[in-house]
């Protein structure tokens, strides 16, 4: 196979989860680590009440990425090298489109657990149990759903559904709102990390 | 790093008790390296960098001075040296090889230690300021040692050579081609053994040499054994990737380039360079170095050396009598620092200071400069062959108008490099070729280097810098590729997802 669907397919699965990464942590790693470390290690002795949940939902956001990329990187990177190497894609009868399904597959599995993550932390922290649940069902849903695999058509467009809903909802749950939606899409949100990123 | 520049070292220097100074180190046991050249251990030398050859800041008050002596002397600084002779010994295959690399480890055990002792300081900015450090340091340490395992794995997974089974080293003389599970387990035991003896006697006679002040030799066994790596290694490694790639180079090119590589990289090694050309060059040694074990080997020694390397590295770092304390001792004893070669570090800045003062006041890190280790071993401290101006004087001390030197880096042994590599290198050759495997090992090392400097920042003593990393690479490595790996496999054949 080819090395376009190699480095396609590799970016169709890895590419926005790296883009978030670089973003919104790499800039910030000692933040990140030292809110680790802080919740770890309860150093952060100093830090009132109210500053615990706005860095509660970075820790979410940054827990649902990481167990995101990995179930993506540990499901998909093994294909990935194969399609590196000689051979030819559905062969046997099997679809040809392999490799591109997988590829979407991974992108909303690596999305998902970063929504899941989000709304299961602010579940945790607010106590509804009816948010763990959800999120749970979902989980086992998506998985239910891969298995009528040959059927990718069912299978895609349900599962990003699914990841669009739990979207909106983590979206909810994370502060936002539809006044906040609109400010940042017209860029005139203060807090906007892109804002904040032009006017340094 | 410019983010401490005005912040917590200013307001723990303002402190007149302030020997620390704010700067966070993390004290390291280096791990002993073994036979390889360039053992270094891991020395998370959080940056304090001995002082320009010149000069010395007069920032510290006489009470700080004390302090810093005293507070090192409880710290169990420890260098670690190892180091062993390497002698070209015939392989079967004919072709000369080195058992290991003659280069001398010596592994300079770069006493980090956090810098929270200052008395008077709330405990709370305190812990924090020592998590703050210690998350600098994890993140200065992470990119250099992902680069090596990188390189490790790019060229265990195209270039064959390094997979192929082509002789032993002489120092694991028991084959495993045995018939029986038993013989082979056997033998692998004993080649560890073996492996190991050689390792601590290197590291005695290392402490022998330098106790009785056997520089000149010690430094003479450096510069062969970073000629070697630099030159024949490169060699043997650029043939090899041009086969496999295929590309014709002829003899006049080749020449010029190893030359080039390696002349520049002895000079930037062992005497004055950009800091990030050593750095590089620092790290592909020790890329090549793991190569070279990965290479000669056997599968089974590979894990058990491994896992025994860790033991001894733990138990030489705590125990009272261990030949790495013991060189800690006299190097604290003698006031100097020890050979600085083969370290990897990260470190930044020097300021110029403005008085001298005694060497002795700037704490442990700080050595004065000594004229008979002046060519060698500052270098390794990766000075920047410039100094510069890195932070503004410290309003607690009248007088001192001009910066101090301030390593914001840290140092890491380059034996901890290697191991680390070893490690994931061998799980990328190993086994059917697969990449949860190697990431799932990748991620344990750093895991395991996030864990020791953590500790090290919560216990503000010399801890050995192998031991957490390898052992969760070894139980990573032994699980995901007997149980994750075929799960793995099945449900992407399948693509089912979970």
């Amino acid at each position: 196979m080819t090395a376009a669907v190699f480095f396609g397919c590799a970016f169709i699965a890895f590419g926005p989860a790296l883009a978030l990464y670089i973003f919104t942590i790499a800039t910030e790693p000692l933040r990140v680590i030292f809110l680790i470390i802080g919740k770890a290690s309860e150093g952060l002795k100093t830090i009132n009440p109210d500053e615990t949940a706005p860095s509660m939902r970075l820790l979410a956001y940054v827990s649902g990425l990481g167990f995101g990329i990995m179930s993506g990187v540990f499901a998909f990177v093994n294909t990935l090298s194969d399609s590196l190497g000689p051979g030819t894609v559905g062969i046997h009868g099997d679809s040809p489109q392999f490799f591109l399904n997988s590829a979407f597959m991974t992108l909303v599995i690596i999305l998902l657990h970063v929504f899941w993550g989000i709304i299961f932390f602010d579940g945790c922290e607010k106590k509804k149990w009816s948010a763990l649940l959800v999120v749970l069902l979902t989980h086992l849903l998506v998985s239910a759903l891969t298995f009528i695999s040959p059927h990718y058509g069912i299978n895609l467009v349900s599962t990003y559904l699914i990841m669009v809903l739990m979207g909106i909802w983590a979206f909810f749950v994370a502060g936002g709102s539809c006044r906040s939606l609109k400010l940042c899409l017209l860029c005139q949100d203060k807090d906007f990390l892109l804002f904040n990123q032009r006017s340094r | 790093m410019e983010n401490l520049r005005g912040s917590p070292p200013e307001q723990l220097q303002s402190h007149p008790n302030g020997a620390s100074r704010g700067r966070a180190m993390l004290t390291f046991m280096a791990s002993d390296s073994e036979e390889e050249v360039c053992d270094e251990r891991t020395s998370l030398m959080s940056a304090e960098s001995p002082p320009p050859r010149c000069c010395e800041e007069a920032r510290q008050g006489l009470e700080d001075r004390e302090s810093a002596a005293q507070w090192f002397q409880n710290t169990c600084a420890r260098h670690r040296r190892a180091h062993h002779g390497g002698v070209p010994w015939p392989s079967p295959s004919g072709f000369p090889q080195r058992s290991q690399d003659s280069e001398e480890d010596l592994d300079e055990d770069a006493d980090r230690y956090m810098c929270s002792g200052v008395p008077g300081q709330p405990s709370g900015l305190e812990e924090e300021l020592t998590l703050k450090y210690g998350a600098k340091h994890v993140i200065m340490l992470f990119v250099p040692v992902t680069l090596c395992m990188v390189v490790v794995v790019a060229t265990i997974k195209s270039v064959r050579f390094y997979t192929e089974k082509n002789g032993q080293l002489i120092y694991t003389p028991f084959t495993e081609d045995t018939p029986s599970v038993g013989q082979r387990l056997l033998n692998s035991v004993l080649n560890t053994l073996i492996m190991i003896s050689v390792i601590v006697a290197m590291t005695i006679f290392l402490v022998v040499l330098y106790k009785y002040r056997c520089y000149k030799f010690i430094h003479g066994w450096l510069i062969m054994s970073s000629l070697m790596l630099l030159f024949l290694f490169t060699y043997i490694y650029l043939g090899e990737v041009l086969k496999t790639y295929n590309v014709a180079m002829d003899y006049p090119t080749l020449f010029l380039t190893v030359w080039n590589f390696g002349a520049v990289g002895m000079v930037c090694i062992h005497w004055k360079g950009p800091l990030v050309l050593q750095q590089a060059y620092l790290i592909m040694i020790s890329a090549l170095m793991a190569l070279v074990f990965i290479k000669y080997l056997p599968e089974w020694s590979a894990w058990v050396i491994l896992g025994a390397i860790s033991v001894y590295d733990l138990v030489a770092v705590l125990c009272p009598k261990g030949p790495l304390r013991m060189l800690v001792e006299t190097a604290q004893e003698r006031n100097e620092p020890i050979f600085p070669a083969l370290i990897y570090s990260s470190a930044m800045v020097w300021t110029v200071g403005m008085a001298k003062l005694d060497p002795s006041s700037q704490g442990a890190l700080q050595l004065p400069y000594d004229p008979e280790m002046e060519e060698d071993s500052y270098d390794s401290f990766g000075e920047p062959s410039y100094p510069e101006v890195f932070e503004p004087p410290l309003p607690g001390y009248p007088g001192d108008e001009l910066e101090e030197e301030e390593e914001r880096g840290v140092k890491l042994g380059l034996g901890d490099f290697i191991f680390y590599s070893v490690l994931v290198g061998k799980a990328a050759a190993t086994g059917s070729g697969d990449w949860n495997t190697t990431l799932a090992c990748f991620v344990a090392i750093l895991i395991g280097l996030c864990l020791t400097l953590l500790l090290l920042a919560v216990f503000k003593k010399a801890l050995p810098a192998l031991p957490i990393s390898i052992t969760f690479g070894l139980i990573f490595y032994f699980s995901t590729d007997n149980l994750v790996r075929p799960f793995m496999d099945t449900l992407a054949s399948h693509q089912l997802y979970i």
